[in-house]
């Protein structure tokens, strides 16, 4: 898929985001934002998913470890075709199999997910049965910055370069935003791309809500032989809304109506930029 | 002690034959330890099929995870480590990587109980089939012997679904059987007896069996019900036999809160039940220091402190009478 259209995708996405939370009444509307770059590259682009390959034990996997970004998750998959766009407008709704986080009964979903620190080593276990098998496909995860106090995700990444498992790739989308507010002031992670290197990831930084800079990281990989990847994306917590950006408020907020009609005018706005 | 009784290996010797039998069979059998392969008695399975061994060091909550993602591959996954930190340093790992998710990960909890006997609390679990009881999706199996733990092992093998097995490290002398008596889900009945049933589980079956047997010599019959399912309880058998019998007591390795005699009390409470019930079990205090027998011994699991009880019970219900 060209870069043009991935960028239009990103906004369309981020319009129906927005609708789906609105319509919900709940959602993570930051960090939806802040990685809707990352899954648009990684689902359109990227990796072998699609509905018709979710059999072959030779597709891609990918286990978002940051569930509560969900509604994004749900909306690249609907766009995939995996399930019509109207399942959207169920999210969070009684009996609805549209929860509030990712789960095997949504089609395109490959592990149920919400309690942070969770993904990787998922994610682990499912590039090792690959290097058993001898199979090609890669194994994708997407964590966030906020859960990277999770000490599992550490043991987990210590067994990622034990068994060189250079078939995985963990993107952190690095917003620095957390639900109390600064990453570094809840909890100090810096220097993280020092201590990623340390626990033996090959590790590069991206912008991870620039398409073309993206494609050019992704293409890269993996980064070493025998070695796990780690994309260290730094992102904006509200990405693409003015008034949402770099806001630990936005975390699970939902946009007013008069809110949503500026946000939607934004993206209208952003769009007409895209297509004219 | 029993004449019928032979001698027999540590249960957790027979899994890993078992594991070591099936894994040169099916190449995608994989044993996934925390540094547990020794207290697994799985050094033989590493050695002879390194390939289908993943070493995960001591970190449980990375070892079910992983196990999860090996599992969803669809690699015929057995996780193995102590019960003690599998159950409680992992438990969310379980709860959302395993039975929430439906991968189908064989949970395999050693030196349960107090197998660790006088390492202490923190190498004790009690509260295992507690916390498991209450988690969706997932079977508990304790077997009580040789047999039970071939066939459990064998059937949590096919089954391809969460399951829990339990065992301890002691040898284990086989129990009275039927060949193809054994189903996950469905209780065993080792003899037969109107005056009192006894279900009992995993290695605390033996001292039932054993006082069953005592009793028998002052004239009075039990009837002996290894429950090594748990989780799917077996209501119906508990039922048929608790209505014959005059008093019913559970005796288990675990807490008195949530395990066994919890599980059969709630279901015998609703289902109108009102004859004498009594809970054998590990008391809700410090656990007494020594080893896995003395601690037994100590707390009424056995078959002097199970006959016993079982002979006050009858008594007082005949005064009540």
């Amino acid at each position: 898929m060209d870069v043009k259209t991935l960028i239009q995708k990103s906004i369309q996405y981020r319009k129906r985001t927005l609708k789906a939370i609105k319509t919900a009444n709940a959602g993570h509307t930051g960090g939806d934002l802040s990685c809707l770059d990352i899954l648009n590259v990684l689902y359109n682009h990227v990796m072998n998913i699609s509905p018709d390959n979710m059999q072959s034990p030779d597709r891609d996997r990918f286990i978002q470890s940051k569930g509560h970004s969900v509604e994004a998750l749900y909306v690249v998959l609907s766009d995939k075709g995996f399930f019509p766009d109207s399942a959207l407008d169920t999210i969070c709704q009684y009996q609805s199999d549209f929860i509030g986080h990712p789960t095997r009964k949504i089609p395109g979903v490959e592990q149920n997910t919400g309690a942070l620190g969770h993904g990787l080593s998922v994610a682990v276990g499912l590039a090792l049965a690959a290097k058993m098998d001898e199979r090609a496909y890669r194994v994708f995860t997407l964590m966030g910055d906020g859960e990277l106090t999770e000490g599992s995700l550490w043991e987990a990444s210590m067994s990622a370069a034990h068994y060189k498992l250079d078939n995985l790739v963990v993107i952190v989308d690095r917003n620095g935003l957390q639900i109390t507010g600064k990453t570094e002031e809840v909890m100090a992670l810096e220097p993280l791309g020092q201590k990623f290197e340390a626990f033996g990831y090959a590790v590069k930084t991206v912008d991870g809500n620039d398409i073309p800079a993206l494609l050019n990281m992704f293409s890269q990989l993996p980064f070493e032989p025998g070695k796990p990847s780690l994309i260290l994306a730094s992102t904006v917590k509200g990405k693409g809304i003015s008034f949402m950006e770099h806001k630990a408020d936005w975390h699970h907020h939902v946009p007013t109506d008069e809110e949503m009609l500026i946000a939607l005018r934004e993206l209208d706005a952003a769009l007409e930029t895209q297509v004219g | 002690m029993s004449a019928v009784l032979s001698s027999g290996k540590a249960n957790l010797e027979v899994f890993a034959d078992i594991l070591l039998e099936t894994g040169v069979q099916d190449r995608d059998l994989v044993v996934v330890t925390s540094d547990s392969r020794g207290s697994g008695k799985l050094t033989g399975f590493g050695k002879k099929l390194p390939a289908q061994m993943v070493e995960i060091g001591i970190a449980e909550q990375n070892l079910v995870g992983v196990a999860a993602g090996l599992a969803a591959a669809g690699k015929k996954t057995f996780a193995v480590s102590p019960a003690c930190f599998l159950t409680a340093r992992s438990l969310e790992q379980i709860k959302n990587d395993v039975a929430y998710s439906d991968q189908p990960v064989r949970l395999v909890g050693i030196s349960a109980g107090v197998s660790y006997g006088a390492l202490g609390t923190t190498h004790h679990s009690l509260h295992d089939l507690a916390v498991l009881q209450a988690i969706n999706n997932i079977t508990i199996v304790v077997p009580a012997d040789n047999y039970e733990t071939r066939e459990a092992v064998r059937a949590a093998y096919e089954q391809n679904k969460p399951v829990y097995l339990r065992f301890g490290k002691k040898s284990m002398p086989a129990l009275p059987h039927n060949p193809g008596d054994f189903e996950i889900g469905k209780g065993r009945v080792l003899r037969e007896g109107d005056d009192v049933l006894f279900v009992a589980t995993g290695e605390a079956v033996l001292p039932a069996f054993q006082a069953a047997e005592e009793l028998e010599l002052h004239g009075i019959m039990s009837t002996v019900i290894s429950m090594h399912t748990v989780k799917p309880l077996d209501t119906d058998l508990l039922k048929t036999y608790a209505d014959r019998c005059r008093a019913v007591i559970t005796v288990e390795e675990h807490s008195i809160h949530g395990g066994l005699g919890s599980a059969c009390a709630s279901y015998l409470l609703q289902v109108g039940y009102h004859k004498p019930f009594h809970i054998v079990a590990i008391p809700d205090e410090p656990t007494v220091s020594g080893s896995q027998g003395e601690i037994f011994n100590h707390y009424g699991i056995s078959a002097e402190g199970l006959s016993q009880l079982a002979m006050n019970m009858l008594v007082e219900k005949e005064q009540i009478a």
